[in-house]
């Protein structure tokens, strides 16, 4: 190593230090992040720290490709140690001084950052304990930046399986008592610490196969790579490209396929979209005769409900931002400045969801009538994208056709959607032992509950039908 | 070469109608272009002094140039040529690469030539070897790229599941196979080389006697002979092959299985490439070599690294320092047995039981029966002894004359592409030009993903010659890791190595590993043939961006003491 100093491109060395002193910095091509002693125990023993070094002047981190010494092993001064992988190029890493390679802090194939300690240096053998200690300490207290190892399964040994009943290939191992393991079966059980000598092969021959180790280790085995697949299958494959569409269906005489239009594939995937998010529902039953004697009242001025609604929606969404807010990234709250409400609307076959944007400003006359040419455009299929995406709350109304009570299914990108139905004279009990009849009509909110909870629903749904009761301030 | 006269601008040609002349070799052969460069080298350094006045030596008129010499020559040849009593001036036994290679330049050379073949034409190479093997590592490459997710996740790509079809890629390497041997066929028809069908044997100097066995023999006369007999794949003792569970690269080519797990004795080149292709499709793979560290035929360095991303990852082990002394075949429901004894102490060491096993362990000569001992000559380990100009030696020590032997057979370099450029310079001394063939200038690879390649010295060998010789080595060394289009298809994965002497730029080596880098290291061992120093090579403009600057970076990273370099020819203007 020490011979190629003298090439273009030399090895690299690492300076290690004291860790009871400021480092040293060398004469070499990267500069050593100065460790705060505070951050470090102080040590009296001569036990230095291998640093990360910083092979390159964009490298911030490093991985570590291989360990050319073991722990245990003594070095001597320009001796390669340890291979380190950065930005641009694998360096072999060399030592300043001789000692004893103690403790490896940072495996293979972990990072860490540049400066950051990844071995100790142990100048006799009597401190190899005390570092090994400290590298103990250092990695249960180790920087995040340590790749993830694989978690230890457990109790790994304990959970050996019987051989399984009767394999088909009913011979054991040609040479009785040896342990037979294919490569990938032992790399596995390396990395995962399973003992390869008390699993029952199942392969071939009592052959301990990769599956087996995986079962052993706890983990759901990888799916095997495609191989030899024959003939007939790889004909077939084409058409099972689909994931979903692996799991056949038996085919029904006399059925016919119909592809999706562009609007059903995109309902399609939003719909699945929605799988990934937790939802709740929570319903509410909401008095409606004030709201219908307003609705007769300015019907003949060309107030539609979906209008009134939509204003209901929109004035409850003030006082509740966070029902009109989303989750994005899984991390945080996305407040939207904007109260914008989406409304299903079913058109040709398909299902679309014109957006009547701020519609906690606009008056319920503006409203109705930018829902009229919403609709308008979207029969005629003109509606701008910003017209149809850019809702932040969804209403979808099936009460027209007697429909009581519905369940919808939260967009991708809101946080709530509500269900109306239709509004029926209900029996009611009242307070004072009388019964009266009342219009009723129940509405069911879907929300997304990473960042809205019930209570927080319940509060809006309040707000909500103190305003439909109370309809007054709607056209206000 | 074709594409570089192809590609010459038309206008200012003086010397065109010679060149329509030339030989209709240039329009046929397109399989070893590259022993058309060596030839054309050769022929250039050999008559530059002759030319030089006529013809300014700028780069362009100079690669013309080398086409209107070799031209004119064989024009001149054919005229002067008398009649022999001789059936051929140059009968070659053995069609493979290097018989072929031979016999089109013969031909070019003017001279009459026939080629005796008692298996099928186009030899190990083309129908046992490196072309249908090459069908093989194709696939394997798109299976790797394919099934490595995180590779096309990162480029933005969405794959399903990969699968294959064994009968299909089994048939792509025969059919591949096919076509190159029937196109070396037809070059050969085509130049009137005339094809003698059976095994040849040497019954007396110059003369050969072929025939079929069974059928009546044909004896021939020949000026000279040129032995290109190949060679098999070789079986240490102990070992039963049987073609099904323990094969060779031969059966293995045919792809007949795909085993489960798999034993490749031997971690050389063949070795590595069927690793390749068996873990791409599904195997996994145990290599057995003999030597201490596995590839040990290549720069340690490169070896290294070639093990972290060759062998590492995949589902591959290894035993080293140890042979496999005797290997059963799969039979009465019992796995491949494989026993292994120390390579040192020959204690018994393990057994292995594995589903199949390829024997990678080398290639034996094939030259029995060629009746070499009616002249007088003695194989060694099989080889024909030859000298530095591929002649053979009998026992006395002296050479046989009107004998030659290339390729395989003499074992001095046992690639396809070096038999050839042997051959070629063997019909160079027939023609009345002295030549040696510089074997530090042929370039080797390694057709893994990534590719290993390498030219000239490992870093051992040139520091033993250093040493011998009393100069100082000097290495550069470059990653694919800081090149633009590696990292634009995502294959950081590499290392360029140069090792060259600091005092006056000499190229003793270069190796590489990496995407590609068995066509970049042609770069390199062009350089070495034609003598280019460091320091004049590093002038030399790469297109942005592409794999070639791993080099180009390679070189400008040199640092050379001496400045002086060749005179740079004078600019032309265009």
């Amino acid at each position: 190593m020490a011979s190629l100093l003298h090439s273009k491109t030399p090895s690299i060395s690492f300076s290690s230090s004291l860790s009871s002193t400021t480092p040293l910095l060398r004469p070499s091509a990267f500069f050593l992040k100065p460790r705060s002693t505070s951050r470090l125990p102080i040590v009296r023993a001569k036990i230095r720290e291998i640093f990360m070094p910083a092979l390159s002047s964009t490298m911030t981190e490093g991985k570590i490709v291989s360990w050319v010494k073991s722990e245990g092993d003594v070095l001597s001064k320009g001796e390669a140690v340890v291979v380190v992988e950065s930005d641009k190029a694998d360096m072999d890493v060399e030592t300043f001084y001789d000692g004893i390679l103690a403790a490896i802090v940072v495996n293979e194939g972990e990072s860490a950052p540049v400066g950051a300690p990844i071995g100790l240096l142990a100048e006799t053998e009597d401190e190899i304990a005390e570092a090994k200690a400290k590298a103990a300490a250092q990695s249960s207290s180790a920087p995040a930046t340590s790749a993830p190892k694989v978690e230890e399964p457990a109790p790994v040994a304990a959970k050996v399986e019987a051989p399984a009943p009767a394999p088909t290939v009913a011979a054991g191992p040609a040479t009785p008592g040896k342990v037979v393991a294919t490569p990938y079966a032992k790399k596995l059980a390396k990395q995962h610490k399973v003992d390869i000598n008390k699993l029952a092969g199942t392969g071939p021959f009592g052959r301990i196969t990769p599956e087996d180790v995986e079962k052993a280790a706890g983990i759901a085995p990888a799916p095997k790579a495609p191989v030899a697949a024959p003939v007939a299958q790889a004909v077939a494959a084409p058409a099972a490209s689909s994931p979903k569409a692996a799991a056949s269906f038996p085919d029904i005489p006399g059925s016919h396929v119909v592809p999706f239009t562009t609007m059903q594939a995109a309902v399609s995937k939003n719909m699945l979209e929605s799988l990934s998010v937790p939802t709740f529902r929570v319903g509410y039953p909401i008095a409606t005769d004030a709201l219908d004697a307003l609705y007769e009242k300015v019907k003949p001025k060309g107030v539609t409900m979906t209008a009134l609604l939509a204003k209901a929606a929109a004035m409850a969404l003030v006082q509740h931002p966070v029902v009109n807010s989303t989750c994005k990234d899984g991390k945080s709250f996305t407040y939207n400045n904007s109260i914008n409400i989406a409304v299903a609307v079913a058109i040709n076959g398909g299902l679309i969801t014109p957006v009547l944007q701020d519609a906690d400003k606009l008056d319920l006359y503006l409203l109705s009538q930018k829902w009229k040419e919403l609709v308008e455009k979207a029969r005629a299929k003109q509606l701008q994208p910003q017209e149809y995406n850019s809702g932040t709350f969804t209403l979808s109304n099936l009460g027209m056709f007697g429909v009581d009570r519905f369940d919808a299914i939260l967009p991708p990108g809101q946080g709530a959607i509500m269900a109306v139905g239709a509004s029926k004279p209900t029996v009611i009990a009242g307070k004072d032992g009388f019964f009266s009849v009342k219009n009723k009509m129940q509405v069911n909110v879907t929300a997304d509950h990473r960042i809205i909870y019930g209570a927080d629903l319940a509060a809006f749904l309040q707000t909500f039908s103190k305003i439909i009761e109370n309809p007054e301030s709607l056209t206000m | 070469m074709q594409a570089s006269v192809s590609s010459l601008p038309t206008p200012h040609r003086p010397h065109s109608i010679i060149r329509s002349n030339s030989n209709p070799s240039f329009r046929s052969c397109g399989l070893r272009k590259e022993a058309f460069g060596f030839q054309s080298l050769s022929q250039f350094l050999n008559r530059e002094s002759r030319w030089i006045r006529i013809f300014p030596t700028n780069p362009r008129s100079r690669r013309q140039f080398v086409f209107s010499a070799s031209a004119s020559a064989s024009a001149a040849d054919n005229g002067s040529q008398l009649p022999t009593s001789f059936d051929y001036d140059l009968v070659i036994i053995g069609a493979g690469v290097g018989g072929h290679g031979a016999a089109l330049h013969a031909v070019e050379k003017g001279l009459k030539t026939a080629i005796v073949e008692g298996d099928v034409m186009g030899g190990t190479c083309v129908n046992r070897g490196c072309v249908p093997s090459k069908a093989l590592l194709a696939v394997s490459g798109r299976m790797r790229e394919l099934q490595n997710e995180h590779h096309l996740k990162a480029l933005g790509l969405q794959v399903a599941a990969a699968g294959y079809d064994r009968q299909a890629v089994a048939d792509h390497a025969n059919n591949l196979a096919s076509k190159i041997r029937g196109n070396l066929t037809n070059s050969l028809k085509a130049l009137g080389v005339d094809i003698l069908t059976g095994f040849g044997t040497i019954v007396g100097p110059q003369k050969v006697k072929y025939g079929k066995v069974g059928l009546s023999d044909n004896v021939i006369t020949a000026k000279d002979i040129i032995i290109a007999t190949g060679s098999v794949p070789f079986v240490p003792k102990g070992i039963e092959v049987d073609g099904k569970t323990v094969i060779t690269s031969d059966h293995a080519l045919k792809l007949e299985i795909v085993p489960d797990w798999i034993a490749i004795v031997g971690s050389g080149y063949i070795g590595l490439e069927f690793s390749d292709v068996y873990t791409a499709l599904g195997s996994e793979v145990t290599f057995i070599e003999a030597m201490d560290q596995l590839m040990p035929g290549f720069d340690p360095e490169i070896g290294k690294l070639a093990q972290r991303v060759l062998i590492n990852p995949r589902k591959i082990d290894y035993h080293t320092g140890v042979f496999a002394t005797k290997i059963t075949p799969a039979k009465d429901g019992k796995p491949v047995i494989i026993e292994l004894i120390d390579a040192k102490t020959k204690e018994p060491k393990d057994t292995l039981e594995v589903d199949a096993a390829l024997i990678a362990t080398g290639r034996a000569p094939f030259t029995k029966g060629l009746g070499l001992d009616n002249i007088n000559v003695e194989t060694q380990r099989g080889f024909v002894p030859v000298d530095e100009r591929m002649r053979v030696i009998d026992a006395g020590g002296n050479p046989v004359p009107h004998l030659y032997c290339i390729g395989d057979a003499n074992g001095k370099l046992m690639l396809a592409h070096a038999a050839s450029a042997q051959g070629i310079s063997v019909v160079e001394q027939l023609t009345g030009k002295d030549n040696v063939l510089n074997h530090l200038s042929i370039p080797a690879a390694c057709f893994t993903h990534p590719e290993i390649s390498m030219v000239g010295l490992t870093e051992p060998q040139a520091r033993e010659k250093a040493e011998k010789e009393g100069f100082e080595i000097s290495i550069a060394k470059t990653s694919f890791k800081a090149n633009t289009k590696a990292l634009a298809e995502n294959e950081g994965e590499g290392l360029a190595k140069l090792i060259y002497r600091p005092d006056n730029g000499e190229i003793l080596g270069v190796h590489i590993f990496g995407m590609h880098a068995a066509d970049l290291i042609h770069e390199a061992s062009n350089a070495i043939a034609l003598g280019t120093r460091v320091q004049d090579i590093k002038f030399a403009v790469h297109a942005h961006p592409t794999l070639s600057e791993v080099l180009d970076e390679l070189y400008k990273s040199a640092k050379v003491n001496s400045d002086i370099t060749k005179p740079v020819s004078e600019p032309v203007s265009v």
